[in-house]
């Protein structure tokens, strides 16, 4: 089955594969150690219990998420070595030392702590578990801020050097962090794995809320919720577009491939909404556009000028129906979550926050919209700067290692199979904890001093013992 | 003076390794040792003696690798090809989630830790069996073939490993649970201690013949000195463990199960320095540029020792035996 194709182009398939089944759980993983260290902050502040009980209900969540995260990521940090190896070699003076110090500074603290907020609330106490919790949630930060500038290094690279071996040289640490594209790309993820989380707590907010089984805990993460979506919408709508007239300045040939513009525009250039991009025709069929659109919203002007592929040699140029469809699908969702997030305005104004019933189902539907979102998001990132590895100094063509196809062949086909077994029912497994939220407390205990942990039905398995 | 930078990361990376050995070391064991606990008690209180420390335990195999790219980025370049990892590692950390997540796939789960604990812990030892043999270099990459990692030496090694590795997890299971678990891994480790011995004897004969450099390392001086007293501390080690199973004190087979695995590997790093890939790139070949090093130096030297402090923190939370029904499933 795979004579027909080289070691390059399966190497890529690969990469491709194991990077898209990650990136969703630390996508996941970064916004719900947040809305964890929240939580856990309004139990200690307010002391009402329902703050705890979403605790312990999003923190089992999150383990698994955060095992699946962890285990797909050794998977990435081997496979450099294994299929990447002359653009490990050539690039690792710059990136290695930047991984390096996310492992020293972000996944030793998330790994350390995890035990002890997963376990020990009963052996520490409340403050240094809330310490715990914090340090988990700061890890996942620290590690999107050192993975970020990793990878905005090689989309927008700076502060280096190349020397006799070809290797890449770091001269100013400061320029290859702080890389023109890294503030933005940064802002830019870690608001999106902040909505993805608001989506699936939304969802499972309005999921409960439907069927009416716990509505005092489902109706306040579902609010929360629908606050991070009426906040962190529009930002990160504006935060994109900031990314955007980056990405023109420093990668044109991407934002080319974005717009589906083969030619070059001197008097102002339309915005395509939708149409197929005929790369070998250098040409958009059945365009629907609006004039001059697209010079507005990349140049602040109806007129001004805009280059398009025609000015890109074509062994340079991006694929474009693959960035062309995936920028849409990921503004349309974008612009989606705006529409949820005002709709939720409306309602909370209106006071029917927890009993409209479309906004619940809109909602329940919209719970896996983040991760779509941010996989079309790195869709149109990593493949609007192909054919280059690091952005105008190595290509793709020259990174891999010298392995034969059979080899990447091999291990391909058992990480797909593994990966389709192993997530496939960790998502299983996820979605079942989702739909097992405990019954509210009825009234009489909750008015009880202290309300008894054991009656509340547990997972099925495991028991309902501990903490 | 010059400060040999490349020297101070050598050191660096090797500490992370032999970290990452003896802790996920034992965590493997344990997931190993789970073939021989059918009982469900005893599994739910074998994997919750490790749940809470074993991210940590893997994130120095992280660190190795990481620390790899970062310092010595021709190695890595050129190690990993020879050595293709496989997959066992990711069917034992979900199965620590998985596993009480089900009823009916419990069974799958358990096997899946077992068997991935078995195959990552296998393919480590076939990993360092490949290492010692040596790895051929021409032009900055990799140039020996398919499957010149698979070879009687090798798979003996990897065995040796999954020996030492079961020792730890049953020493380790010793000093963590009571009543009778305790008392079967007291057996189990009576027994893993003795082989482990004999598995670092054969390991030993062995290796000097794979490279004339070993044999010079293991027989002239001044190194042979070593090769007279390390056997003699190995013999030390049997004797604390055997003395601890026998006399209940309930750390000390551990520790000294530990004190084993570090005079193994001071063993093979003297042996093999300072070639980092033996015998075709020295520390110095494969060394990144000084800026790369220095850079990460900085932070290295303050972060580890914060993170050895609050990693010993985190264990001294979990101190004492497991008993069942504890942990937050």
């Amino acid at each position: 089955m795979f004579e027909h194709f080289d070691a390059l182009v399966l190497a890529r398939f690969q990469f491709a594969f194991t990077v898209s089944a990650h990136i969703i759980f630390p996508a996941f993983s970064i916004g719900t150690a947040s809305y964890l260290f929240v939580l856990e902050a309004l139990w200690l502040k307010t002391k009402d219990k329902t703050y705890l009980e979403l605790f312990d209900f999003w923190k089992t969540i999150f383990a698994v998420a955060f095992g699946m995260g962890v285990v797909s990521g050794i998977v990435m940090s081997y496979q450099f070595g294994t299929n990447w190896a002359v653009f490990s070699d050539k690039a690792g003076p710059v990136i290695g030392p930047l991984m390096g110090y996310e492992v020293l500074t972000a996944f030793f603290l998330e790994a350390g702590f995890l035990g002890v907020m997963l376990f020990g609330l009963k052996r520490v106490g409340p403050g240094l578990h809330f310490l715990a919790t914090g340090m988990v949630a700061l890890g996942t930060l620290i590690s999107a801020t050192w993975i970020l500038a990793v990878n905005s290094w090689m989309q927008t690279p700076t502060g280096f050097a190349i020397n006799e071996n070809g290797q890449f040289i770091p001269v100013d640490w400061w320029a290859v962090i702080f890389n023109p594209s890294f503030p933005y790309r940064l802002v830019h993820m870690v608001l999106a794995a902040y909505l993805t989380t608001a989506f699936v707590v939304g969802a499972v907010g309005a999921w409960h809320l439907l069927k009416r089984t716990a509505p005092l805990r489902a109706y306040t993460m579902f609010s929360m919720a629908m606050w991070m979506a009426a906040i962190v919408a529009p930002l990160q709508i504006l935060a994109g577009d900031a990314h955007g007239l980056n990405t023109l300045e420093h990668q044109p040939a991407k934002v080319m491939a974005m717009e589906g513009h083969f030619d070059s525009h001197p008097n102002g250039a339309p915005l395509i909404l939708f149409g197929i991009p005929n790369q070998a025709e250098k040409r958009v069929d059945y365009a629907v556009e609006i004039p001059k659109l697209s010079s507005l919203i990349l140049k602040h002007g109806l007129d001004e000028p805009l280059a398009g592929l025609d000015t890109i040699p074509e062994d340079k140029q991006p694929p474009v129906a693959i960035v062309f469809w995936s920028f849409r699908l990921m503004v349309g969702i974008g612009f989606a979550m705006l529409g949820i997030g005002m709709w939720s305005l409306l309602c909370r104004y209106r006071g029917t926050l927890d009993s409209n019933v479309w906004l619940h189902r809109v909602a329940v539907a919209m719970g896996p919209a983040g991760f779509a979102a941010v996989l079309a998001g790195w869709v149109t990132t990593e493949v609007g700067r192909q054919p280059f590895t690091i952005y105008g100094h190595v290509l793709t063509a020259e990174s891999h290692s010298p392995i034969a196809a059979p080899a990447v062949a091999t291990s391909l086909i058992a990480f797909i199979v593994v990966y389709f077994f192993v997530f496939g029912a960790g998502t299983f497994y996820l979605l079942r904890l989702m739909a097992r939220l405990p019954r509210d407390p009825s009234p009489e205990l909750m008015e009880g001093p202290i309300r008894a942990r054991g009656i509340t039905p547990g997972p099925a398995h495991g028991g309902t013992h501990g903490h | 003076m010059v400060i040999d930078l490349a020297f101070i990361w050598a050191a660096i990376i090797a500490f992370a390794v032999l970290a990452y050995v003896v802790m996920d070391g034992f965590d493997l064991g344990v997931g190993i040792l789970f073939a021989l606990f059918p009982d469900k008690k005893d599994r739910d209180v074998m994997m919750n003696s490790v749940a809470p420390v074993w991210d940590g335990n893997e994130t120095w195999l992280v660190l190795g690798g990481g620390g790899l790219l970062a310092v010595f980025p021709l190695a890595y370049a050129t190690i990993l090809p020879a050595l293709y990892m496989p997959l066992g590692l990711i069917f034992r950390g979900v199965a620590f989630e998985y596993r009480w997540r089900t009823k009916r796939w419990e069974r799958v789960w358990d096997v899946a830790f077992a068997g991935g604990s078995l195959v990552a812990g296998f393919c480590q030892g076939i990993a360092l069996g490949a290492l010692v043999q040596g790895i051929p270099v021409v032009d900055r990459a990799y140039a020996g073939g398919w499957w010149d990692w698979l070879t009687p030496f090798s798979v003996a090694t990897g065995i040796a490993l999954l020996i030492g590795y079961t020792l730890l997890g049953s020493t380790w299971l010793v000093m963590k649970t009571e009543g009778e678990l305790a008392a079967r891994a007291r057996r189990l480790a009576m027994q893993l201690a003795f082989a482990t011995v004999a598995a670092m004897g054969v390991f030993s004969l062995w290796t000097p013949w794979q490279r004339p450099l070993y044999l010079d390392r293991w027989f002239g001086f001044p190194t042979a000195i070593f090769s007279v007293i390390v056997p003699l501390l190995v013999l030390g080690c049997l004797y604390l463990i055997v003395r601890g199973l026998r006399t209940g004190r309930d750390a000390q087979p551990f520790l000294a199960a530990l004190g084993l695995f570090i005079l193994g590997y001071a063993g093979i790093g003297i042996s093999f320095y300072p070639y980092i890939v033996p015998t075709s790139l020295t520390i110095w070949d494969a060394a990144a540029p000084p800026a790369s090093l220095s850079f990460l130096l900085v932070g290295a030297l303050v972060l580890v020792p914060i993170i050895l402090a609050y990693t010993a923190y985190a264990y001294w939370v979990f101190r004492g035996k497991v008993r069942h029904g504890e942990g937050y499933h």
